[in-house]
């Protein structure tokens, strides 16, 4: 199979790659450029395990095709902390007890900060549906949703 | 120092999985590793013919393919029934026939697709009935049955009980398979080194019985084995034994020579890896008009499937739930494990106690409403006590069961008001109370409890856990547990522990707990046991070193140790002549506040440095070993003390029933489970919402659907897991009662969440519409036909 030249902007940072073109952005995340934040939970975007944003909007990075993020920008959870300091987000989920097994975190991060990008001060009832396509096998989403609507108590943020 | 314990801080490996550091088994990447993939059989029975590996052995990447010729000749699993590969007959459609090791996962698919099989296909049976039947095909030639295991309880004496009964109900369960749908699939990567030892990096719940079981599934001894758990993305009792990809790994490792991974898609791990056995149950139970329990009785049929698991010992379960939830002076429990051809069946969180608390608690209700009793005032009539033994020889110690039926019911109370439109009606009964916004819609509240083992369970010759507790020179803490952190947050209890006996911040604890060739022996993370039993023998670890600590910090302050106490890192001199503080150490003890004034110190540090920069020096390490006081049940009646004290829930669900959709929806879900004591409250809270989502699944949405031994829904899309916006609003209420045995007084409650919840949904369905539903999960279809049989009748 040819290879394929592929831009892609991941966390700010331009990396220019050779890669097999059926493969999907997830692959390339955790494959090519050795980010493995973003976990394979189904492969068929039903967990939400592989969130990431692609030109700032969510997608499940398993259902993209990495041959059509030419020039695209993504960011994943390996992208979002500045200064050494978590995301708001992830500080909330860390300290609200928002995370058992972690599995599904970094996809409820990216998730979360999606939400909240669009919509900076949710209800309830947003948040919920919000992440209703992120699947958590251990929390009951309790805590995770009060994580996030901490954040958006928080000044200024995100 | 205020004390660490009963302090909601927040989980030690929390920052590492927020921002994608932790390295799960997916993540795994060594030196040359190739990846493998299954062949599973085409048929659910088969004897197979042939298997030709030429064609995809010469595909160029392909560096491994094993086949039951390589493998050992013993037999592995709880009834040593299974081989990593299948030689001669396929028995279900999960059957492992060939395996491959490739430089990548596309060669290796393409590989599978070039291995020939031939088959004769046989006549299978899929249902554990007719598997009973004389005549009917062995799925094991070499057993004279399909029967795995018949289990036979009883205790007073059922004929009596039947006889007192004024009251007599009953009814037939069925209920589903269920998968536990760990958001991680089942991975497993195995290299050997130079010497032939392996190393397997796993997600097992059991690394030390691994070890013991790989041996014996490979032909090699415990001692060559080493297991390190990687961060684990849930498992809920799917690592609770040895499944055949872990030796396949293993095989193709040491064919190729290097290391192998073998990772289970989305797809495979609902068709390979075990499930919750699906279950027919007749059960029945009888009350005396004064609303004491007569007796129970109950027959359960256990499709097992192809091969055992541990999942077969889950009677042992539910008889407890049947003979000893609440007090029934007459119980019988019949239950057969049955092979059928059917997917293979495993542990799954509750061990068989979410099936029985269905219909022990469904009949409960059943009763009240015969005796026209309040649900709740039934149940507190019968409800076991603290300081009881059971009929069954269980010694319940500290029991909150009481405190957690009133703590719901009181809650129940702002539901009652609200569907009789503010006014309580005048009899004060919650049944049927049709009340809505919308007229389609009606309301029900429904109660369940449970009863749990809190002090580990013994099901095996040890429930034992070792730890060891090290001081370094620079005042550093390290734990080291037997015990696995499998995401319920055992790391963080353990450090709270250890931080309250050696006065140190629990962020400068730093928790070891993933290497069988480091840490001490430990049964496994199962049966709600770890924060009990490892929490005892990490306490005894800490106290061990404190002891070490106090004996040479006496020599440099020239005082006796007895005058010395540990906290904010320092040993320190105490002057006064208050009595509290840290005394015997008994477990439970707490930690008393201590005059700051008037006291002389030294830095833990500078103590252990002291200790072994000397002739004849040492380090400081402390050690520790718990097994409770119990005893294996006996193997005939059943009966004894399997766990060191047992915890306690009850539930209230507020449902609303869609009578022209079948459609329930949970309202509102009251928790309040009796947890002794709480060493990290948020913890506690974390694993009952969490348990009482996989609750609100099996009542209402899961069903791994299998149809002639083939799963149908393998995927989340068809599986419903209960989502974010499909959550109740979860309110959970900590009951302490201060165990006598629990390290601080807690006790176990990693699979108490889940359990009530089916039985609590369903009697608040009957509170609403009237309907007794026995099936599970209890879906808009199921419900709508019901509703219109209720109707028809």
């Amino acid at each position: 199979m040819p290879k394929l030249l592929l831009n892609l902007t991941v966390n700010g940072e331009l990396h220019e790659l050779l890669i097999d073109p059926r493969r999907s952005l997830l692959d390339v995340l955790r494959n090519d450029l050795d980010l493995r934040g973003a976990h394979r939970g189904c492969d068929s975007g039903d967990c939400g395990a592989c969130t990431v944003l692609l030109d700032e909007k969510p997608v499940t990075a398993c259902l993209v095709l990495a041959a059509d993020c030419e020039g695209a920008e993504v960011l994943t959870v390996e992208g979002v902390s500045s200064n050494g300091q978590m995301h708001p987000v992830q500080h909330a989920l860390v300290e609200k007890g928002g995370i058992q097994c972690g599995f599904c975190t970094p996809g409820m991060v990216m998730a979360s900060i999606a939400l909240l990008k669009d919509n900076p001060h949710p209800t309830e009832e947003e948040v919920r549906r919000g992440l209703a396509g992120n699947l958590c096998r251990c929390t009951g989403y309790k805590k995770i949703v009060d994580a996030v609507l901490s954040v958006t108590e928080l000044e200024g943020a995100p | 120092m205020e004390t660490v314990i009963g302090q909601r801080l927040p989980k030690l490996d929390a920052p590492d999985k927020a921002t994608g550091r932790a390295q799960y088994g997916h993540d795994v990447r060594l030196p040359g590793m190739l990846h493998g993939r299954i062949l599973y059989s085409r048929y659910p029975r088969a004897r197979i013919v042939k298997v030709d590996i030429s064609r995809a052995l010469a595909l160029p990447g392909v560096k491994a393919i094993v086949t039951a010729a390589d493998n050992p000749h013993t037999k592995f699993g709880y009834g040593k029934d299974n081989t990593p590969l299948k030689g001669e007959v396929a028995r279900s459609l999960r059957d492992e026939i060939a395996a491959v090791a490739a430089i990548d996962e596309d060669l290796a698919a393409e590989a599978l697709e070039l291995i020939e099989v031939e088959y004769e296909p046989l006549s299978p049976v899929f249902d554990a009935e007719a598997a009973l039947k004389v005549g009917a095909p062995l799925i094991h030639s070499e057993r004279q049955s399909n029967l795995f295991q018949r289990y036979n309880y009883s205790h007073g004496d059922l004929e009596t009980g039947e006889r007192a009964s004024e009251v007599t109900v009953e009814a037939d369960y069925e209920l589903p398979y269920v998968s536990h749908a760990a958001m991680e699939t089942s991975v497993v990567v195995a290299a050997f080194d130079h010497r032939g030892h392996l190393t397997l990096y796993s997600t097992t719940q059991i690394p030390f019985l691994l070890q013991r079981d790989l041996a014996e599934a490979l032909g090699l001894e415990g001692s060559d084995i080493r297991i390190i758990q990687t961060a684990i993305g849930g498992s809920f009792g799917r690592g609770l034994d040895i499944y055949p990809f872990e030796p396949i790994a293993a095989l193709l490792a040491r064919q190729a020579g290097k290391p192998v991974r073998v990772s289970f898609s989305r797809h495979e791990e609902f068709l390979a890896a075990p499930v919750r056995q699906p279950a027919k149950i007749h059960a029945r139970a009888g009350a005396k008009r004064d609303g004491l329990l007569t007796f129970r009785d109950a027959y359960a049929l256990l499709d097992i499937g192809a091969y055992v698991s541990w999942g077969s010992v889950t009677p042992l379960v539910m008889m407890e739930t049947t003979a000893s939830l609440y007090r029934v002076p007459h119980v019988r429990f019949v239950a057969d494990c049955v092979y059928t051809n059917n997917p293979i069946t495993g542990a799954v969180r509750g061990y068989g106690n979410p099936q029985s608390t269905f219909y022990t608690e469904t009949l409960m209700d059943r009763l009240a409403v015969a005796l026209d009793l309040d649900p709740v005032e039934f149940r507190l009539r019968n409800a076991n006590r603290p300081n009881e033994e059971t009929p069954q020889g269980l010694k319940i110690t500290s029991c909150g069961l009481k405190e957690c039926l009133e703590a719901v019911a009181a809650r129940a109370d702002s539901a009652r008001m609200k569907d009789e439109g503010g006014r309580m009606k005048a009899d004060g009964r919650l049944h049927p109370s049709p009340f809505s916004p919308h007229p389609s819609k009606k309301r029900g509240i429904g109660f369940a409890s449970t009863l749990n083992v809190g002090g580990g369970a013994r099901i095996y010759r040890s429930d034992g856990c070792g730890a060891t507790v090290k001081v370094d020179d620079f005042g550093h803490v390290s734990l080291i547990t037997g015990s696995t952190e499998i995401g319920q947050g055992s790391e963080t209890v353990l450090a709270q522990i250890v931080a309250d006996v050696l006065g140190v911040k629990v962020a400068d604890i730093n928790v070891l707990n993933s290497d069988t060739d480091v840490k001490p022996w430990d049964v496994g993370v199962h049966a709600s046991r770890t924060t009990f039993i490892a929490g005892n023998a990490a306490h005894l670890a800490a106290l061990d070193a404190r002891r070490q600590l106090f004996e040479t910090a006496a020599e440099m302050l020239k005082v006796s140790p007895e005058k010395l106490r540990a906290r904010d890192g320092l040993i320190v001199v105490e002057e006064t002549n208050d009595a509290g503080g840290q005394g015997s150490g008994r477990a439970g003890e707490r930690t008393h506040q201590l005059p700051i004034t008037n006291y002389r110190s030294i830095e833990l540090a500078k103590v252990a440095r002291a200790r072994h920069f000397r002739e004849g020096g040492q380090v400081i390490l402390g050690e520790g070993w718990y097994d409770p006081p119990t005893k294996l049940v006996d193997k005939d009646t059943y009966k004894g003390n399997i766990s060191a004290t047992y915890g306690f829930g009850s539930q209230m669900a507020e449902v609303e029933v869609d009578t022209e959709t079948g459609q329930v929806r949970v309202l509102r879900l009251v928790c309040a489970n009796d947890v002794g004591r709480a060493i990290n409250p948020m913890a506690v809270e974390g694993q009952i919402e969490g348990g009482a989502q996989m609750g609100l699944g099996y009542a209402l949405t899961e069903e791994v659907i299998v149809k002639e031994g083939r799963v149908l829904n393998p995927d989340f899309l068809d599986y419903r897991l209960f989502t974010s916006a499909d959550m109740p609003e979860i309110e959970t209420i900590i009951i302490e009662t201060d165990d006598p045995q629990g390290p601080f007084g807690a006790k176990g409650v990693g699979e108490m969440g889940g359990t009530p919840t089916a039985a609590a949904i369903a009697n608040a369905i009957y509170d609403a519409v009237g309907l007794r539903l026995t099936q599970l999960p209890m879906t808009p279809e199921r419900v709508l036909k019901a509703l219109t049989d209720l109707a028809i009748e």
